[in-house]
């Protein structure tokens, strides 16, 4: 049938499975609004508040189904204001595609109005963009966007359409849902090499990434571990993939992660790593890191292998696929020296932990933990909130610890949290301190006008509580420009965007909050005060290795 | 540090050049010499990256590369398994005192004359980029008023292709 571009837009994108949308219109991608109002039936168009908001929507929608989130976005201010959301969804591998409205081909490249090389702007942050210059590419390179988003190792693909091709019309032939490129398991040889290695540990470890839910791995990830009897850790991004009380799995590594976690992978004498890099937040002190461990990497990016560490073998190769070959060549092994001593790592953290009274951010997460359902998705913003969730939370099922892990997004919270709700049909929860709250909380308002149930927790410090830590530990207490003392008072905020909340300062009175947080259908703001010299602990000193670990804190 | 030449062959797409330099620029490879041209295909662009650095660092480009969805496929080229060259155009000052030193010199490399006048000597010279560095390190006893060369392009030697590399 001959359609104008902005309606094979619309029509590509539902029959690609994009059922929800998210977005902001403007000028230059009117048309497609207008498509959007003439489909209205077969898809839903989520407006936000601000066009940023709209991407972390529509990567919190992905992270949370796993599906490609969409987002639309008008010329000029419009698509600059995706960026920050384009470019956590990059450093994260979350399948997303951007539209983007600009200017009709006449006008490109004369500044102007509203007009910007969105393509240029977005070249290094995406995994592939495209300018549309015919109407006969659109419904193609649409769906071409699909498949890249999805394959492989996942990521943001941009298409910026000129008016005049929104306008133009075309033969429009539906089409099936592309499916991804195909995955292959790592080559033969090297899954070989990899069994010798993993037979022959005495102490081996398995560490994975976001790549292990990307790839659906997660039961050969425990199934090689309980074949090889090795402990379990993970990345920031690889949280929610395997239960948190699964008896192998010891939890997060890293700068804030688990003493046990860590202190087996420093002592491991061959590392596992599936679907994960080797961020320097892990790793600290490149040099010093996991000396005496022989390192067995496998991804499906080639260029994660000998990036940051090097490893004696790598494997380029889907995850799961690979997992599926290695399995059977591993031997099954106990390692009761090893697992003894990983144990007593276990214990040894144990004594480290904050059994304070009062409302510490330990007993907030964990009376968090008591409301949240199988299914409940929670989202986080990025500092010190971020990691006492990651390191407290409780998870069932993947895909429900939502958080900004390479960028290290401020302001990507709640955004995600009202495309995960939208995602899973459920309600999400927002973990989020005063600071990042701060920076995208014109989204409450999308929240309300959708009647979203999100569930907002503000660990309220009134300071920008990590960048504060830095300062106690490595700037002789300089606190300069981490002191907020806003005034702001977030449940009258929470009445003025139409929806509910409320101030509590013990326990007891977050708990009853969260009871009533959960019976509400909208959005439900809790304003958490906690005390601003609150530590995440443990801490290893940036660019330091695991003799370097803060475990316990005297402040003052 | 080693040099390596490698050899890409691109979709001939507006853009392309600036999605590889872009990404050489943003994980800062030390890119000595870069050429661009058409193939044997229209549909297909060829890229001769000449690199200065370390083995892993190669690795690193070429794994990096091979991520652009408009890379069709890579081809790392050693000084055994090819033949390189580069264009030199090279435009001396004419000093009656020094002319035949010049011509001497312009004669035992193979540099053609291409233009003359009384003022200046042009000469063009094509050969190994070793070979041009020479030529230019010679030429700057004299007066050097200009200098312009193309980069280093390189073809495997045998009838292989750099189109039946598979790209993983």
């Amino acid at each position: 049938m001959l359609l104008s571009g902005a309606d094979i837009i619309v029509k590509t994108l539902i029959e690609q499975g994009a059922d929800t949308v998210f977005g902001y219109p403007g000028g230059q991608i009117l048309n497609v609004y207008d498509s959007l109002y003439k489909y209205r039936d077969e898809i839903t168009h989520v407006l936000t508040a601000h066009e940023q908001g709209a991407a972390h929507a529509a990567d919190g929608y992905a992270r949370a189904t796993g599906k490609v989130g969409v987002v639309i976005s008008t010329s000029g201010p419009g698509a600059t204001n995706l960026v920050t959301g384009i470019a956590t969804a990059y450093l994260d591998s979350v399948p997303m595609v951007a539209i983007c409205g600009n200017v009709p081909s006449m006008q490109i490249g004369t500044d102007s109005f509203q007009e910007i090389d969105i393509t240029g702007i977005t070249l290094p942050i995406t995994k592939h963009n495209y300018f549309i210059s015919h109407v006969s590419d659109l419904a193609d390179t649409i769906r071409e966007a699909f498949r890249l988003a999805k394959s492989g190792r996942p990521g943001p693909i941009l298409v910026d359409v000129p008016k005049d091709v929104q306008i133009a019309k075309y033969e429009y032939e539906p089409k099936a849902p592309v499916e991804k490129a195909e995955s292959y398991p790592a080559k033969d040889v090297r899954i070989e090499e990899a069994a010798e290695i993993i037979n022959s540990a005495k102490c081996p470890f398995v560490y994975f990434g976001g790549g292990i839910i990307t790839a659906n791995a997660e039961e050969e990830v425990l199934a090689l571990a309980e074949k090889i009897d090795a402990p379990v850790g993970c990345s920031l991004m690889g949280l929610s993939a395997v239960p948190t009380d699964h008896p192998r799995f010891l939890g997060m590594q890293g700068m804030h992660g688990h003493y046990a976690s860590s202190m087996s992978m420093h002592n491991a004498d061959v590392i596992i790593s599936l679907g994960v890099r080797f961020n320097d937040r892990v790793t600290g002190n490149r040099t010093k890191f996991a000396v005496g461990a022989k390192i067995v990497h496998i991804d499906v990016d080639g260029s994660e292998l000998n990036k940051t560490v090097n490893s004696v073998c790598g494997l380029r190769g889907d995850v799961k696929l690979t997992l599926q070959k290695l399995i059977p060549l591993l031997k099954e092994s106990k390692k009761d020296e090893w697992m003894a001593k990983v144990d007593a790592f276990r214990k040894e953290e144990e004594s480290y932990l904050d059994n304070r009274d009062g409302l510490t951010p330990r007993r907030a997460i964990l009376t968090v933990n008591a409301h949240l359902g199988e299914n409940t998705a929670v989202c986080t913003d990025v500092g010190q909130h971020q990691m006492w969730s990651a390191q407290s939370l409780n998870f069932k099922t993947p895909r429900r610890f939502l958080s900004s892990g390479g960028l290290g997004t401020m302001g990507f919270g709640l955004g995600a949290a009202i495309g995960a709700a939208f995602g899973t049909g459920e309600r999400s929860v927002l973990i989020t301190g005063d600071g990042s709250f701060g920076m995208n909380l014109n989204e409450l308002a999308t929240a309300v006008s959708y009647n979203v149930p999100v569930v907002v927790l503000i660990m309220n410090n009134s300071v920008l509580g990590m960048v504060r830590q830095w300062q106690t530990l490595f700037y002789d207490k300089h606190y300069s420009n981490t002191v907020l003392n806003r005034k702001t008072d977030f449940t009258a905020f929470a009445k003025a965007f139409g929806a509910e909340g409320e101030s509590v300062s013990t326990p007891e009175e977050l708990d009853s909050a969260l009871k009533r947080a959960f019976g509400t259908d909208g959005p439900y703001i809790i304003d958490c005060r906690i005390d601003k010299d609150e530590f995440v602990l443990p801490m290893l000193p940036p660019g330091g290795c695991m003799e370097d670990i803060i475990t316990k804190l005297e402040v003052n | 540090m080693r040099r390596y030449t490698v050899a890409v062959l691109v979709n001939n797409q507006f853009g392309v050049l600036n999605r590889v330099t872009s990404m050489f620029r943003r994980r800062q490879f030390n890119i000595s010499a870069l050429t661009v041209s058409e193939t044997e295909t229209k549909e297909l662009s060829r890229i001769t990256v000449v690199f200065d650095g370390e083995e892993v660092a190669k690795q690193q480009l070429i794994n990096q590369l091979y991520k652009l969805p408009d890379v069709c496929s890579i081809k790392e080229f050693s000084e055994d398994n090819s033949v390189s060259c580069e264009l030199l155009l090279i435009k001396m000052k004419n000093e009656p005192l020094y002319r035949d030193e010049i011509k001497g010199a312009a004669d035992a490399f193979g540099a053609l004359t291409v233009d003359y006048s009384k003022d200046y000597i042009m000469y063009r010279l094509t050969d190994t980029t070793r070979r041009i560095d020479d030529f230019i390190n010679l030429m700057r006893d004299y007066t050097i008023l200009e200098i312009c060369r193309t980069g280093s392009v390189s073809l495997e030697r045998g009838s292989t292709t750099i189109r039946q590399t598979i790209n993983l």
